[in-house]
Parts: structure tokens; C-alpha cells; sequence
């Protein structure tokens, strides 16, 4: 607790003209008692910031209110101790920008958040962060080209390297290229395939264990201390690793599957897949008879982009076909190729392969779609093709049809394989209810072949493996982030994460090794990874109030706690990512941070002035997400627009971190409103806690049924999803908020 | 059980050359994991292209909030040092052991700055403000924009009245330096990646399709500022001939890309782009006819749901055909578009309100110091040039925003490599 907080009024950028500082000054001192206040008309010139450091220095405060512009600007020249006690009140975008000068209710605004701001630095503590022995070794699973290449160049930058494969040979799909695509100017000429060379790097290199043939029997532990039961050949063996790289690739979709694109029906219908086992073997002949082939038809988007197969697009197989066109071409210049399409995607470079290979007087290509392939009775294959552009139904024949087919994602979905489990508990439980049960064998039918999945064997509370996207892929979920992973220290490279080709997997297995780094140098230093990359803060539970309700095991969306038999949470601080989802989730409020806490935002609240009835100055309490509404308040103080002055806004890290007995607090002392404005949920979900608002939603649910039971109307309360750009919207939502309040009448529990 | 130790906080620092989603990536990603950075901008503020941009495709999410993150991790990491105004004039050396030499101009305006405002109050000049493409006007001292990082004004001398000292007179806070002078660095760095993105390509270059001449044919980073609430129209779409809203619109795709006399690649993101131009043109007008006239619609992997989901639009037509004409009708600024389906011949005619054109990635070079290696069309190849530098982002390949930051992450691990070596090497 910071017992000797100092506070510093800053008068400057208008501050000083629009409230009354002496005033201010005294709520610092007279009220809130605090050992030092000073005011300033320049505090963030070097004579402002000196004056703070001077106290600091000589140990006059022990945690520092600077009450002055908003938190997110002049960051530089208020950086003290990352370790103290710091809170900024943001006197200017929130106060002075948006509301009427040297006015009752600003000056009363201004007042409040300074006795809010001096309640949150006395109730904070200052951080020790976490150290322990951290292994900055990494796993990397997978050993095709994605995992080859971040176990190179980690250890190219001086990490040590597990590389752990489940066949008995390195290089996996590209191994059996015999050409790949070009990448190199002038982008026309296909490259040599293969991946000896790689192979034979990883193989020696010294800082790389290679172990083929090896499987994961079990992943326990957290980022910096993973421990790792492999089955090897040579048995089985326990590794120490600090992050994970998972690079498993990809496997073709099932052809079976496609019996009306004719494969099955006769040896010369094959996949593009099993075109590259042709031609590595040698010339491409005809499966059925050996002979020589004379005309080819390729099937795009065979199972791709297909609501009955795969609804998504395999992003490679275009590139495919026109590289193995030009191996048709380069053996058998005569050779007819025929592409049926529905677009080609060669995007940036590969526009200019694409025009090569269009360029043969051999090569046609059509939109359009196949109806059905059979044996021409002749020896040939014959399709049918319809939605051409010339609008006519077509046939084409030909000796050869090759299906591109798409990529299916090597990967195991954490998350289903959790469900199944616990649907199996479900059902053995004998006080589950009937409607319980049906729904835990609906799960069981729909996930259950999830089941043997397992690739990382995690034994986290919250599944095996990674939690994967609709369509299988272990993916992020942000455009802005695409190595934002659900759980920490576990990054996806390569086609598991997303249909790629060998060069892009290459690139990505980069990227992947880089935050692997990161995560264990983040890690060694006690700080949090993104999204609030160093924070130092983690979260403490008072375990001897916990009533094992497994709410906080349950909500926390990156599987940091586990569960003892009984139902108690563990905690394995390396895998937190610091965003309070689990002290929100707490009914018994026994999680906090050092300077975050339930008691601390609720003193916050409590620390707010409620006028009686009779003064019609009605208060109301708003709860934003501090990474997209708060600055989005900002900009509406940088844009000077005036929103009613009745509402005291709190930043929290994660509208996740709600904690319901706020509201009661904040209702029960008199405030008239809770407003709470967080980032958009649903598919697009833009919340980088996956599911803050969407669960202080349901939160709100129950607080909803407890006002009807007080007879408070539930209006009284509002979530309002909002997005950073959208502070144009953000001064009418609150003042439509407040216009309500006022229309519902005082609180009647106002002066109980 | 051996624990791995890297010595790099001994080591040199890498220089990121561009401060778009690319280089403020780089940067981050490599300083988190301990090296040392120096971020070089040539503008006032970071986040390039994505900063001017209204939304992300497909999720239709705004690039504001993950530069609000992004930024937060720049603030709060005293490994990285951000230059803004900052021009690399050379590097010279070895791998893993450059030296550059950066110019920083002068800003005018001293971190003494506090965001007061006073000084645009004063200010009696006007400059063309670049951020909104030319679109509308600031003063001369201007902040780039709501959001900017740095958050601190600038002032633009070149459109100061002669000895005009207002600014400086108005500011209380003795932040305005109007003799300030350009300052040159010398510094020793193991790396340095090129991430000066991409500048869209000239649409006035493609005669046929009118820009330039017909004021309704707009690009796609135009209707991109529109649509932004912090636009020229406070995002209201309209045309610019008149300012009503368009009766329909029509999107030309591959305007100058896939094109021998223009740029001979795909773009690579411009399909996508148009597709979430159509939503926004559709939260506006939910009538409105939209058509899309493509060679081929180009949505990879997971963006083929966008896809589809846009084109549920019962307003919306996508028609395959490149569009060969466009002419406008005098009297009242509509277009009309001639499109030839590209494989059966036949000629689409149209007459439109507004028509977009979905111009394409040019790689940026022009502010590169000498020693990188490009291909055949001016894209810097990933790891090349003689002392080893590094490229990430559209100034190595067309991309969108997610394999941008990709690359530039896997581009911090090659800048990394080179500090580890040069920290082994001496």
C-alpha cells in the first residue's frame, strides 16, 4: 500500500482557468489527508517532472498521483520506477476539454477523480516481479519445412532447439517436391525442390536435437518451464523446454470424398498430390496403362471453396496447377492442359508464373464448374462443365484429370477435445439433470471424433492443444496480430495456422520462432507478453476463501489455471497474460494484482461524492475498456466535445475484469447508473481477451435479476459495445444514457 | 539441461527504416525480445498506410486499436528509440556491422509540447494535409491526426507566412522552435530493415479509366479516407463533384495492376479491399447498387467466408470483366463504363454515380539509402544486398495487414540473428 501517496496538480493547458486548483488542492490535502501536494503550471516541463523526482528521490512519497493530462500522452516525461506507484488523472481530455469551465458540476467532476485516483495509488502495491529459473529452450513440433526452419534460425540466434517428429524422416510434404514455386526475380522459373540441404543443417547443427519418430506423450508446466515427455525410439525421455513452436502442417482432403469429380472411378482421376509422387518418380504417364499423356484437365477448387467440403480456399492449389502445367509442358511440349477454375489467385509475384505458364499455346484455362467426370468409354476421361463464361455446357477429354485438391490442417482442437471431457463427466455425474445430459451426448456425438487428435498433450484445465478456428486451423483471431495465440508461449507456424505454401510457411516459421524468443525473454523478466507486453503485475489468490466454484478456471481465455481434484485454481503465472478476466469471474473476490484489485475499484467507486436527492445532481459510474473506449474518450475531449458532466469513468484492463459486486457497490452507495462500454463481441469479436465484454454481458445478466428483486430497474445498467474509432459516437451515448437516468428518477437507495 | 544465454543487451541495435504497421512490428517484436532499436520515420507520426485506413478486412475492425496496443508497447519499452522526420541518407559496412547516417528534420515544435491547441487557434496558414491525401486542409502547425504517436504538433515551414512568429508568441510553454536546424546522426547498428511499405500507383497513368478528368472516379485510398470518421467528409461517402450521395457505384478491379503497361503483378489485396468498401458503402446507403467488375476475385484461405459473405449482397453484382472504357456525362458528372468480359468478348455497358478504382501496391524506395536489393519491379527481396540488409512488409511483396506484420516479425528474428553474430564477431 502506498502510505505516503504525493499528488501534483498540474494548472497548465487550461487546467488552471477552468477549475478552482486551490480547491482542488484542498480535497488533496484537508480531505484526503494526503503528505504532499504541489500545484504547477507546467508540470511535464523539466521543473514539474524535477519536483516529483525530488520527492521520490528523497523518499517524501512512496506513490505519486500526477493529476494532469490523460495517461496516454506525455508518457515519457512522467516515467518514474516502473515498479512504484503511479496514477495519472486525466484532469484534461476527460475534464477540462469536455465539459463547461469554472462550472459546479466539472469542478465537482475534477474532484472526484482526484479522490478516485488518490483511492487507487493508497490501495495499490508496489510490483516485485516474478523470477524464476526460466529454459529458454524451445520445442519445435513438426519437422516439414515450417519446422525445420524455425529450428534453424532459433538456433541461428542462439537458442537450443528440441525438433520432434512423428515419422522416421525429416522435411515432410516439400520433401517430395520435385519443384517448388519461383520466389526470386524473375519470377517466371520454377525453383529445385527438395530440402536436403535443410535437412542436413538441422541435422548437425548443434544447438538442434533432432528426434524422428517421436510423438508427445505430455506437455505440463507453463511458458520458461514446460516440462516434456516424448515417445522416442530410443524410449521415452523428459525435456525442459520454454516455449513452443507447433509446425504440423497439413494433410490433402480427402479425395474419397469426391466421387462426382470421377476420383475412384478409374486409376487416371488422381490428386495434385499424387501428381508430385508421378513426377518425382519420373516422366508423368498414365496411371491406368503406362502410356504417355497427352492431354491433361486440372480441377481447381476440388473439396475448396465448397460448402460441402472445404467452404474456405486452400490459397495453394492455383499455384500448383500451373506449376505442374509447366511440368506437363517441359516434358511434352504438345501436351493439351485445360484449367477449370472458379478465380485464379496468384497474388503479388506469382502474377508473373501465372502469366508464363498462361503464355503456353497449350494451356486453357475456363471458369467453371464441373458437373461430373467419367470414362469416356474410349480409354479418356471426359468432364462436364457448366457456368462457363461463353454460358455454354462444355465436355472436355482428356488422359489425365488431376483434382487440386486443399490443405486440412494437421492440428488438434484443445478446445472440443476439452468439451467431450467434460460432457463425459456430465453424463457420470449422478446429479446431472436430464436436459444436462442431452445436451453433454449431443456434444459427445458432435466432437467425440475429436478424441486422438492430440499433438502437444498439454495438461491444461482447458484442453490438450491449441484452440482451433471453425474450419480446424490453430489461427489468431486478429488481422493486426496474427501470433496473438490463446495460449501463451505456444505459437502455430506454417499450414496448420493457415493454407499456405512452402515459402510462406518458411516466412512464417520466422515469425513464430521470434515470438517463441520473445515469450521466454518476456518470460525471464517477470513481464507479461502482448497484448500488455511487460507488464509486471500478476494475480495472487487468497486460496483459503476459494469455495472452488471454478469460475475463474473456466473463464480465463488463455487456459492459465488448472485445478486441483477438489475444484481449486493453480495458477501458472507464465502463462497469464495479466487481463483480470478471472478477478472479474471471482464471486468471492479473492484475486487481485499488486495495482489491481476488486477492493481497489470498488474504494474507487466508494470514493465518489453522491449529492442527496434533493441537489437533482444525479452520478453515474462508466467502466471502459482502456485500449479502445478510453482513448476514444480522449479523442472526444481532443475534438472539445461537451458530454454531461454526472459521470465518473474508470479505465479497466479488460471489461472482462468486471467484477459484479462494483455495480452492487456502486448502487447501493447511492450512484444512479452503471454504464459499461467495451470492445464489439459476436464472430468479429475485437476484444484481445477474446471475450471480456461478452462476459461482462452475462455477468450483467445476473446483477439484472438482482435489481428486479430490489424493485431497481434494470435500465439502470447498459453495455455498449464500441469500437476506437467510433468517439464521434461515444459524448451522445452517454449523454442518451444520462438523459435515461434522469427520466427513471433518483436511486432510491440514494442516503441509506 | 542447458539454459540458453544471449549477450545482446551488449550488442549494436538495428535500424528499422519506416514506421507503417512493418517497422512499428519490427521494432516491437525485436525490442520485447531485448535488442535495441532505432525506428526511423520520414513523417511526423507512425502508423502509415493503416493509420489512413477506416477498417480492416474481414473483420471490419478499426487499425486504430491495434496501434493504440502497438504504441503502448513503444511507450512503455525504453529499448526503442522513435525518430520521426527521419531520412536514412546511407549505410555503409559489413554484415552485421553498418553504419548509417540519418537525418532528422527539424519539427519546429520541442517535447516541450503539450497538445494545447494554442497554437493552431493563431495560426493564420493553411497547408494541404497529406493525411487525408490532400483532401481538405490543417494550418500550418498542425497535429497529424487524433490518434497520431508521437502525440506532438508540427509545423509545416513551408507554408508559414514570412516571418509569421504567432505560434511561438501563443505558446506558453516555450515548445515552438522556429530556427530549429536538421540534425544528423551517426550511428553503429547490426542490421537495418527496409519497411517503407507502399504508395499507391498513379491512377492519372491509366487513361482509360478517367481519373484525373471525370472528378467522380475516385481511388480506393480516397473512398478509404472518406469513409473514416476522421476524413475529409467526417465519413459520409459523396461525390466530389457535387457532394450528394452517389444513386450507385462501380469498383474497377486491377486498375493498373495485372497490367503489362502498368504494374505487372497483383496487388494482392485490392479484391479484399474492394469487397469491405462495398460494406461501407452499404452501412450508408442500403439501397444503393454496387458493382464490382473483377478478372478474377482474389480471397485466399479464410477471407473466402468475406467473400462470400459480402457478396450475399442482393445489391451488390460482381461481374467478371475488365473494365476497357470509361466515360462521363457532362451534365451530370455520372459515368459511363464500358466493360469487356474477358473471355466470351462481350461488351457490358454502365452508367454509374461514383466510380472507385482499386489501385494497386507500389513498392516505396525512394527514401531507401542505397544497398538494398530490388527485383524487376522495385520490391526490395527479403534478405539481399551485399552487406546483408533486411526488408519486411509491402516493400517486399504485396500484402495485407496480417502478413505484413508476419513477415515483420519473421524480419525481427533475421535483425536479431545479425545482432547475436555481431555481438559474437566483435
Amino acid at each position: 500500500m502506498a502510505e505516503r501517496p504525493g499528488v501534483y496538480i498540474c494548472s497548465g493547458c487550461g487546467i488552471g482557468q477552468s477549475l478552482d486548483i486551490g480547491k482542488l488542492v484542498k480535497v488533496a490535502t484537508a480531505e484526503l489527508k494526503v503528505p504532499r501536494c504541489e500545484a504547477h503550471s507546467f508540470l511535464c516541463g523539466p521543473e514539474g517532472v524535477d519536483l516529483i523526482r525530488r520527492d521520490i528521490a528523497s523518499e517524501t512519497v512512496d506513490g505519486v498521483v500526477i493529476a494532469a493530462c490523460s495517461p496516454r500522452v506525455k508518457t515519457d516525461a512522467f516515467s518514474f520506477d516502473p515498479l512504484m506507484v503511479l496514477d495519472r488523472v486525466n484532469l484534461r481530455e476527460h475534464v477540462i476539454w469536455c465539459h463547461k469551465p469554472n462550472d459546479e458540476d466539472t469542478q465537482m467532476l475534477a474532484e472526484d477523480y482526484l479522490r478516485m485516483g488518490v483511492t487507487k495509488v493508497r490501495k495499490s502495491e508496489p510490483l516485485e516481479p516474478q523470477q524464476d529459473e526460466i529454459s529458454k529452450r524451445l520445442l519445435v513440433v513438426g519437422g516439414g519445412v515450417a519446422g525445420m526452419t524455425a529450428a534453424i534460425e532459433a538456433a541461428t540466434a542462439g537458442y537450443d532447439v528440441v525438433l520432434v517428429e512423428k515419422s522416421p524422416r525429416l522435411g515432410g510434404f516439400v520433401a517430395a517436391l520435385a519443384q517448388r514455386f519461383p520466389t526470386a526475380p524473375p519470377y517466371t522459373d520454377l525453383q529445385a525442390g527438395g530440402v536436403a540441404a535443410q535437412i542436413q543443417q538441422v541435422s548437425y547443427h548443434p544447438k538442434i536435437q533432432v528426434l524422428t519418430s517421436a510423438t508427445i506423450r505430455e506437455t505440463s508446466g507453463q511458458p520458461g518451464m514446460f516440462d516434456v515427455t516424448i515417445a522416442a525410439e530410443s524410449g521415452e525421455l523428459k525435456t525442459r523446454v520454454g516455449a513452443i513452436v507447433l509446425a504440423t502442417g497439413w494433410r490433402p482432403y480427402d479425395a474419397t470424398k469426391l466421387g462426382q469429380l470421377g476420383y475412384g472411378a478409374s486409376p487416371d482421376v488422381i490428386t495434385n498430390v499424387e501428381f508430385e509422387r508421378l513426377a518425382a518418380a519420373g516422366p508423368i504417364v498414365r496411371p491406368s496403362d503406362g502410356r504417355p499423356v497427352m492431354s491433361v484437365l486440372f480441377v481447381q477448387c476440388a473439396g475448396s471453396r465448397d460448402e460441402r467440403h472445404l467452404p474456405y480456399c486452400s490459397s495453394t492449389c492455383c499455384m500448383a496447377t500451373l506449376k505442374h502445367a509447366t511440368m506437363i509442358h517441359a516434358q511434352n511440349p504438345d501436351a493439351a492442359v485445360f484449367v477449370v477454375y472458379k478465380d485464379i489467385r496468384t497474388p503479388g509475384q506469382y502474377e508473373r508464373f501465372y502469366r508464363a505458364a498462361q503464355d503456353h499455346p497449350l494451356t486453357f484455362l475456363t471458369k467453371g464448374e464441373i458437373v461430373g467426370v467419367e470414362a469416356d468409354g474410349g480409354g479418356r476421361m471426359a468432364a462436364t462443365v457448366k457456368d462457363t463464361l461463353v454460358g455454354e455446357q462444355v465436355r472436355i477429354e482428356a488422359d489425365l484429370v488431376v483434382l487440386a485438391t486443399g490443405m486440412v490442417p494437421n492440428a488438434a482442437d484443445g478446445a472440443a477435445i476439452r468439451l467431450v471431457k467434460d460432457s463425459r463427466a456430465t453424463l457420470a455425474r449422478a446429479e446431472a439433470t436430464e436436459p444436462q445430459k442431452s445436451d453433454a451426448r449431443k456434444k459427445i456425438a458432435d466432437l467425440a471424433h475429436h478424441e486422438g487428435t492430440e499433438i502437444l498433450c498439454l495438461t491444461y484445465r482447458q484442453g490438450p492443444d491449441l484452440p482451433a478456428h471453425k474450419y480446424g486451423f490453430p489461427d489468431s483471431h486478429f488481422v493486426c496480430f496474427p501470433y496473438e495465440t490463446r495460449r501463451t508461449g505456444i505459437y502455430a507456424a506454417g499450414a496448420v495456422r493457415a493454407p499456405m505454401d512452402g515459402a510462406h510457411a518458411q516466412e512464417d516459421a520466422m515469425g513464430a520462432a521470434m515470438k517463441a524468443i520473445q515469450s521466454v525473454e518476456l518470460a525471464s523478466r517477470g513481464a507479461a507478453v502482448h497484448p500488455r507486453a511487460g507488464d509486471l503485475s500478476f494475480p495472487s489468490f487468497f486460496l483459503q476463501r476459494c469455495t472452488q466454484c471454478k469460475r475463474c478456471t473456466e473463464e480465463c481465455p488463455f487456459g492459465t489455471l488448472d485445478e486441483d481434484p477438489k475444484g481449486t485454481p493453480q495458477l501458472n503465472v507464465y502463462r497469464c497474460r495479466r487481463c483480470g478476466v478471472c478477478m472479474g469471474a471471482c464471486p468471492e473476490r479473492i484475486i487481485s494484482f499488486k495495482n489491481y484489485s476488486v477492493d481497489m475499484i470498488a474504494s474507487m467507486i466508494k470514493a465518489i461524492e453522491v449529492p442527496d436527492e434533493d441537489e437533482e445532481k444525479p452520478r453515474v459510474l462508466v467502466l471502459m475498456c482502456e485500449n479502445d473506449a478510453y482513448p476514444a474518450l480522449d479523442v472526444a475531449g481532443l475534438n472539445r466535445v461537451h458530454y454531461d458532466p454526472s459521470v465518473r469513468v474508470v479505465p479497466l484492463r479488460c471489461l472482462g475484469s468486471l467484477n459484479i459486486v462494483w455495480i452492487a457497490d456502486a448502487l447501493s452507495g447511492g450512484i444512479d447508473g452503471v454504464m459499461l462500454v467495451g470492445c464489439k463481441y459476436g464472430d468479429d469479436y475485437q476484444c484481445h481477451f477474446v471475450q471480456g465484454s461478452e462476459l461482462a454481458n452475462r455477468r450483467l445478466e445476473n446483477v439484472k435479476e438482482t435489481l428486479q428483486r430490489l424493485q431497481l430497474e434494470s435500465e439502470r445498467i447498459q453495455l455498449t459495445q464500441l469500437a476506437i474509432n467510433e468517439y464521434g459516437k461515444l459524448p451522445a451515448l452517454i449523454d442518451e444514457f444520462m438523459d435515461r437516468i434522469r427520466d427513471l428518477g433518483p436511486n432510491p437507495y440514494k442516503g441509506f | 539441461m542447458t539454459t540458453t544465454q544471449v549477450h545482446r543487451t551488449a550488442g549494436k541495435p538495428i535500424l528499422v527504416i519506416g514506421g507503417g504497421i512493418a517497422g512499428v512490428t519490427t521494432a516491437v517484436e525485436a525490442a520485447e525480445s531485448g535488442c535495441e532499436v532505432i525506428l526511423a520515420e520520414s513523417l511526423p507520426y507512425l502508423g502509415g498506410r493503416v493509420a489512413r485506413s477506416y477498417r480492416y478486412f474481414p473483420k471490419l475492425c478499426p487499425p486504430g486499436c491495434g496501434l493504440e496496443i502497438n504504441f503502448k508497447r513503444l511507450k512503455g519499452n525504453p529499448h526503442i528509440q522513435v525518430l520521426t522526420q527521419a531520412t536514412v541518407d546511407s549505410l555503409r559496412g559489413t554484415p552485421g556491422d553498418l553504419e548509417a547516417t540519418i537525418t532528422i528534420a527539424p519539427r519546429f515544435v520541442t517535447d516541450a509540447c503539450t497538445l494545447c491547441d494554442e497554437c493552431t487557434r493563431v495560426c493564420p496558414a493553411e497547408r494541404a494535409d497529406e493525411f487525408n491525401l490532400g483532401m481538405g486542409t490543417t494550418k500550418a502547425v498542425y497535429l497529424p491526426h487524433k490518434m497520431a504517436f508521437p502525440a506532438a504538433y508540427v509545423i509545416d515551414r513551408a507554408a508559414c507566412r514570412d516571418g509569421c512568429t504567432a505560434c511561438r508568441d501563443a505558446c506558453s510553454y516555450g515548445a515552438v522552435d522556429l530556427g530549429q536546424q536538421p540534425e544528423r546522426r551517426t550511428v553503429k547498428v547490426a542490421a537495418a530493415v527496409a519497411a517503407t511499405g507502399w504508395a499507391p500507383y498513379d491512377a492519372a497513368k491509366i487513361d482509360n479509366l478517367g481519373f484525373g478528368r471525370f472528378p467522380n472516379v475516385i481511388t480506393n485510398v480516397m473512398l478509404e479516407r472518406y469513409a473514416a470518421p476522421d476524413g475529409p467528409t467526417r465519413g459520409r461517402i459523396v461525390r466530389p463533384s457535387d457532394g450528394a450521395a452517389p444513386s450507385s457505384v462501380a469498383f474497377v478491379q486491377c486498375a493498373g495492376s495485372r497490367d503489362e503497361n502498368h504494374l505487372p503483378y497483383c496487388s494482392a489485396v485490392c479484391c479484399a479491399a474492394s469487397l469491405k468498401q462495398a460494406t461501407y458503402l452499404r452501412d450508408l446507403y442500403p439501397e444503393v447498387p454496387a458493382t464490382i467488375f473483377y478478372i478474377d476475385i482474389r480471397t485466399p484461405g479464410r477471407l473466402e467466408d468475406f467473400r462470400a459473405k459480402v457478396a450475399s449482397d442482393p445489391h451488390l453484382s460482381l461481374v467478371k470483366g475488365k473494365v476497357g472504357q470509361v466515360t462521363e456525362d457532362a451534365a451530370t458528372h455520372d459515368l459511363i463504363v464500358t466493360a469487356e468480359d474477358v473471355q466470351s468478348g462481350k461488351k457490358v455497358t454502365q452508367r454509374v454515380g461514383m466510380l472507385v478504382l482499386a489501385t494497386g501496391i507500389v513498392p516505396q524506395t525512394a527514401t531507401l539509402p542505397a544497398g538494398f536489393a530490388t527485383d524487376d519491379y522495385g520490391f526490395v527481396t527479403r534478405v539481399g544486398g551485399h552487406i546483408g540488409l533486411l526488408g519486411a512488409g509491402c516493400v517486399t511483396r504485396p500484402e495485407e495487414v496480417s502478413a505484413t506484420v508476419q513477415d515483420a516479425t519473421a524480419a525481427a528474428l533475421r535483425a536479431l540473428q545479425a545482432v547475436v553474430r555481431s555481438a559474437h564477431h566483435g
